[in-house]
């Protein structure tokens, strides 16, 4: 008993680690190779989450749905979505530099969820969207569905690593960095600055939405607390920063290792007493908080440093 | 008319004076030191709750006890920029909007950790309003929370006008290099931009828990709504900082009124929207402010 609710504590951790890679991963496009500011991670989750849940729902009369779509085409919608929704974010504010960057997209993320709680005839407000499917649900039944849930996320993760990898290495990703590292420069070889910087800011916001729409069907429930700043945004942010901003591996490592202390300390703070057990959250977070303090100051290129590939040249 | 006034006009120029009291820090802030500021609203809970652990220990009116709301904030403030801030001074500024991140988070946990996450109201029971001239009925807060801010802002004034360390400040935010080579003490105007931002912060806490309540989310709640007015006034502009707090007060809590036909113009579920949209449009079309502030 003791080694099956361990195992399945790892899956669960494991689950929502896989999510939290996507979104690091997500950021690591925006802020890691194109130097965005994105503020408002959780804004373009939700939008995924909710596009997704929406997709995928059997009707209910409570929020606009019952489209009752197959799991993959309501993440690949999410992702069109939360792109589109970059998109328009992007026009207008990718110009912006870094400090105006962030108000403009906390501002955003906040708009959008006034939205979440606000339009009932689309979210059902706060009282949230139940009952959404999980893939591959028939497959298995009660707890195995974590596991295929896992593989699933899993495969998701590797899929955009690669594409992120490849993103990297091309000529479009070291066109990025040097836009990145000098803007002036970069567009003084006709690199143009603001197209890139909005094709980086939505690919970035597609994953984004991705990961959102993972999240609502792994939890089947969603509802406006789920787009928490703090909980999305922040820490997502402490964990690329952790990980290594610029590395695709380190945005992974970088997710599951504070996904795993965040996870883990849960533990021991729930054994305290109970009138100190409620307020172990906020012990979390100003952990987190001055962590994120240590890595700026001591740690800055993360667990794994930003490497940039080697220049091959075409034999003559 | 009257109804305009009573349940639009002062409430608005209370919020104005909330946002304009935080906005100044914030201005100063990004105008000499060049970052924004983003846990100056958990700056302000602070503040707040500062206020409340000393009514806990004398049941004073709470604004007799604002003194020790600031020496809280300025202590917290300063504490923070000498061993977060001032380490990624020679960065780009960018780490250290990031770590003013890291503090928001750290500010509110440590008022979630000490007072817990409930509402807490400051003052008990309901004050009846004053009433002039028979028909305007005014709270009584809200004409405190007006007239300290009034004189707040004459005083402000006096002090970047006519004080050396007021008028080295204006420098340092309109031309940092300028000020440097002429021998201005930078250490000095840095400490004095968080004192003051931060007293400021403390004053504008308290009105905003006694305007609604006292809770850890109140500062950062408030917290775009003051960009915006940073930015609406022109960033290092301590004086416009004020004038667009009142503007985006107002704007915010005009949008509900019913100026065409019956319903809310804008409904009162999307005020603070408001604020973020006239931010988000400041930002793209005149980032310098009204007032030409400084474009970083």
């Amino acid at each position: 008993m003791e080694l099956t609710g361990l195992f399945f504590y790892v899956v669960s951790l494991l689950i929502l680690g896989g999510i939290y890679a996507l979104l690091c991963l997500a950021l690591n496009i925006q802020w890691g190779m194109g130097g965005l500011f994105n503020a408002g991670i959780a804004g373009f989750y939700g939008v995924g989450a909710y596009t997704s849940a929406i997709l995928t729902t059997a009707a209910s009369g409570r929020h606009l749905g019952g489209f009752s779509m197959p799991v993959p085409i309501g993440l690949v919608g999410a992702a069109i979505v939360a792109g589109v929704a970059g998109w328009a974010v992007a026009r207008i504010c990718v110009r912006l530099k870094s400090d105006y960057l962030a108000m403009a997209s906390i501002g955003i993320a906040e708009i959008l969820r006034l939205v979440f709680v606000n339009e009932s005839w689309l979210t059902n407000g706060s009282l949230g969207v139940s009952r959404i499917p999980r893939p591959f649900a028939d497959l298995t039944s009660g707890r195995m569905g974590d596991v295929v849930f896992l593989g699933f996320v899993w495969l998701v993760v590797l899929l955009v690593f690669l594409a992120s990898s490849r993103l990297y290495d091309s000529p479009w990703g070291r066109s990025l960095r040097a836009i990145r590292d000098n803007e002036a420069s970069a567009s003084a070889v006709g690199k143009n600055v603001e197209k890139f910087r909005i094709q980086t800011f939505v690919i970035g916001c597609a994953v984004m939405g991705i990961a959102g729409g993972l999240s609502a069907h792994y939890f089947r429930f969603l509802s406006p607390t789920a787009t928490d700043p703090l909980l999305v945004t922040f820490l997502v942010w402490v964990m690329l920063m952790a990980g290594g901003s610029g590395n695709n591996k380190g945005a992974i490592v970088g997710a599951l290792s504070i996904w795993t202390i965040w996870s883990v300390t849960e533990i021991f703070t729930n054994r305290l007493p109970p009138e100190w057990a409620t307020r172990s959250s906020f012990i979390r977070m100003l952990l987190v908080g001055l962590l994120l303090q240590v890595v700026l100051q001591r740690f800055r290129a993360g667990l794994i440093p930003e490497k940039s590939p080697p220049v091959k040249f075409r034999k003559e | 008319m009257s109804e305009f006034v009573n349940f639009y006009l002062f409430p608005a120029l209370t919020i104005g004076s909330i946002y304009a009291l935080g906005a100044v820090g914030i201005s100063m802030i990004f105008g000499i030191l060049r970052f924004a500021h983003f846990a100056h609203g958990d700056l302000m809970t602070l503040g707040t709750y500062g206020i409340l652990a000393a009514a806990a220990l004398l049941p004073v009116n709470p604004l007799l006890l604002v003194p020790f709301a600031m020496a809280l904030t300025i202590f917290a403030a300063l504490f923070v920029d000498r061993f977060f801030y001032r380490p990624l001074r020679d960065l780009p500024t960018i780490y250290t909007v990031i770590s003013s991140f890291g503090i928001a988070l750290v500010f509110r946990s440590i008022v979630q950790l000490i007072w817990g996450s409930e509402n807490q109201v400051l003052v008990a029971g309901v004050r009846p309003p004053l009433v002039l001239f028979d028909t305007f009925r005014v709270s009584i807060l809200h004409l405190q929370a007006i007239l300290t801010t009034a004189v707040i802002a004459v005083l402000l004034h006096y002090f970047l006008t006519a004080t050396r360390t007021g008028r080295s400040m204006r420098a340092v935010a309109d031309d940092p290099e300028l000020a440097e080579v002429s021998g201005l003490d930078t250490a000095k105007v840095v400490r004095w931009t968080w004192i003051i931002g931060a007293a400021l912060a403390a004053i504008a806490g308290a009105f905003a828990a006694l305007n609604t309540s006292a809770h850890p989310n109140l500062g950062w709640n408030l917290l775009l709504p003051m960009f915006a007015a940073a930015i609406l006034g022109g960033i290092g502009k301590p004086m416009g900082a004020m004038a667009g707090g009142f503007i985006i007060g107002m704007a915010e809590e005009l949008s509900s009124y019913h100026w065409i036909g019956d319903g809310a113009l804008i409904s009162p579920s999307y005020k603070t929207a408001v604020a973020f949209v006239i931010m988000i449009g400041l930002l793209i079309f005149r980032p310098q402010g009204l007032f030409k502030g400084r474009l970083l």
